[in-house]
């Protein structure tokens, strides 16, 4: 009897299985067919096509109106790499590339190691140090450009107080470029902390204990056990502090403009101030081109050199 | 012992420096927005020796400025909307469903991870011009949309993979289709990397400036750092005006920040943990 019972009841369930199998299929198809096409579209036609067509226009000389029509072959190109503003440009990005990796970085890392813990007074200085990343960049700009004003700001009280007339940083080449990078680590240096202070929780906590009991000093257990246990989170966040540095803008134009002569610019601003704002779409595709591959040769350079498989995908 | 009273002094004041450091600006911001002009050029750090209110009460009066605001909430809103839905309906996909090329399409996807969006910044204007979107806030959504789609997914999909496989063959031993298991049981189950995904795309767009500053060019849909910049041209040096106007903006994102903090830590650095 129950026996007999159990079987139909088997029955009943595969049947209505295969049933639901067959709806299920055509909800399969409807699923991919009314989920996916939204991203794919809005993909192609604003991040994909664009790329590419930026490789195309780069060969014309286009005002961006009618279709291009005046092929120049690499006349963009070359006149960008002979621009000595567009090199001195490629040069800050190099100085904001050297100031974040070895004065920012670090520096990111030692305030992580010194409030890793789980203290109250650790949570409250991670909360501070992290404020200035939230604002916006144009914000952080405006902020250090009174704070540069030799007439005002910080820099004016400092001198007033030595009895000194202030100098106006970002009015002086190369002092422009110079404060310019003291913003990019205020700005961003909270980030890196943030990415620290979780891989240096990550940490096993036995790990740190055993080498304490073994007569670990302090130091001894930064550089032999913390450092190498973090050097995923270090590599990952060097990356991003790479990849950011060469598309800073929003700063420079709050803070400088690009100026003074066209001194503190960075790639990007280069482009906007030469390319978009004048409408010659031909010559600033060229230049975002040359930034693509800047950008691509550096990250795969990277990742073959400092990134193990597992790491950072 | 002495040891480590040494360390904690060290400690304490490293900590106090940076602090200094992060917060002085801020603080000379806030208070210089009340300074008059003269004030200003002696007396960066201090209290006001008079308190001027006209600063902050002339921007708090002008319609202009909450006009900005609410463009900057607009374009904020659709935005952080869109990406959630566009890109948790293309990670349902390809984390749940199988069909042919599911591999080729989120390798696809993935590559909006690596490319710097300036490169693309021309041929978008021309693309947003052509579609007639200049000067809308759709011209400004849309691009941000797709810019944010590479890393949404690729959080999104691997949150919505780990999700318990036993709930799903549930689901569909009881009949329930794809599109009700996604609105049912995936996006319930997925707060926590939605709101990750959600801070990271909210704090880009109302912060961000290079689209607009392509897209947009009358004053009636400017958002807020396109305003700020505007008003700060128009003012220059008068920095008690830009300084009270800086503040005014600032603080609501420092607000959010202190209400969500946890949230806004966690988005703003898992989406670089995913790069």
């Amino acid at each position: 009897m129950t026996a007999k019972r159990s079987v139909s009841d088997h029955l009943h369930r595969v049947i209505a299985q295969n049933f639901r199998k067959r709806i299920f299929g055509s909800g399969r198809v409807t699923a991919a067919l009314l989920f996916l096409p939204p991203a794919l579209l809005l993909f192609t036609m604003f991040v994909i096509l664009p790329v590419a067509e930026a490789g195309l226009y780069s060969f014309f000389n286009w005002n961006g109106y009618g279709s291009p029509e005046r092929w120049i072959n690499l006349d963009n190109y070359t006149r960008a790499i002979n621009d000595p503003i567009f090199y001195h440009s490629l040069i800050n990005n190099l100085l904001v590339i050297l100031v974040s990796t070895l004065v920012q970085v670090p520096f990111a890392l030692w305030l992580a190691l010194l409030i890793s813990d789980r203290s109250r007074a650790s949570v409250v200085f991670r909360a501070i140090f992290f404020v200035p990343y939230i604002l916006a960049e144009v914000v952080a700009g405006l902020i250090w450009r009174y704070l540069y004003d030799g007439d005002y700001g910080i820099v004016a009280m400092v001198y007033g107080l030595l009895g000194k007339e202030a100098p106006h940083p970002l009015a002086e080449q190369g002092w422009a470029t110079a404060a310019l990078l003291l913003v990019v680590v205020w700005k961003y240096f909270g980030f890196h902390m943030a990415l620290f202070i979780a891989g240096r929780q990550n940490i096993p906590s036995d790990i740190i204990e055993s080498a304490r009991i073994d007569g670990a000093g302090r130091w001894q257990l930064v550089r032999s056990i913390i450092l190498p246990m973090m050097r995923p989170v270090i590599v990952l966040s060097l990356f991003f502090s790479i990849l950011g540095s060469l598309q800073t803008f929003d700063v420079i134009i709050a803070l400088t403009g690009g100026g003074p002569l066209n001194s503190s610019h960075s790639a990007v601003s280069y482009l906007y101030t030469f390319g978009i704002q004048r409408m010659r779409v031909g010559y600033g595709s060229a230049v975002g081109v040359v930034l693509f591959v800047i950008c691509m040769l550096v990250m795969v350079l990277y990742r073959r050199l400092f990134m193990r498989e597992k790491e950072g995908s | 012992m002495h040891r480590k009273d040494a360390f904690a002094y060290y400690r304490w004041l490293v900590l106090f420096a940076g602090a200094g450091f992060c917060l002085l600006p801020l603080w000379a911001t806030l208070i210089g927005g009340f300074k008059s002009s003269g004030d200003l050029r002696t007396n960066a750090i201090g209290l006001p020796k008079v308190w001027v209110a006209a600063n902050y009460a002339s921007i708090l009066t002008d319609d202009k400025f909450w006009h900005m605001l609410w463009n900057s909430a607009v374009i904020t809103f659709f935005t952080v909307f869109c990406t959630l839905l566009v890109s948790s309906m293309a990670a349902f996909t390809l984390a749940h469903v199988r069909f042919a090329g599911k591999r080729w399409i989120a390798n696809y996807l993935a590559l909006g991870l690596t490319f710097p969006f300036p490169t693309a910044v021309l041929p978008v204007f021309i693309r947003v011009r052509d579609l007639g979107l200049l000067d809308t806030y759709w011209g400004v959504i849309l691009p941000q949309v797709a810019f944010n789609l590479g890393f949404s997914i690729v959080l999104l999909r691997g949150f919505f993979s780990e999700l318990p496989k036993e709930l799903f063959e549930a689901a569909f031993m009881d009949g329930c289709s794809y599109t009700k298991m996604f609105w049912k049981i995936t996006l319930p189950l997925s707060r926590p990397i939605l709101a990750t995904v959600g801070v990271l795309s909210l704090v880009g767009s109302w912060n961000s400036f290079l689209l607009p500053l392509v897209m947009i060019n009358s004053d009636a849909i400017y958002p807020w750092p396109l305003g700020m910049m505007q008003y700060q041209g128009q003012y220059s040096t008068d920095w008690g005006r830009v300084l009270a106007f800086v503040s005014l903006t600032m603080t609501p994102a420092i607000f959010f920040y202190l209400l969500a903090q946890k949230h806004v830590i966690a988005g703003l650095t898992s989406g670089a943990v995913k790069g």
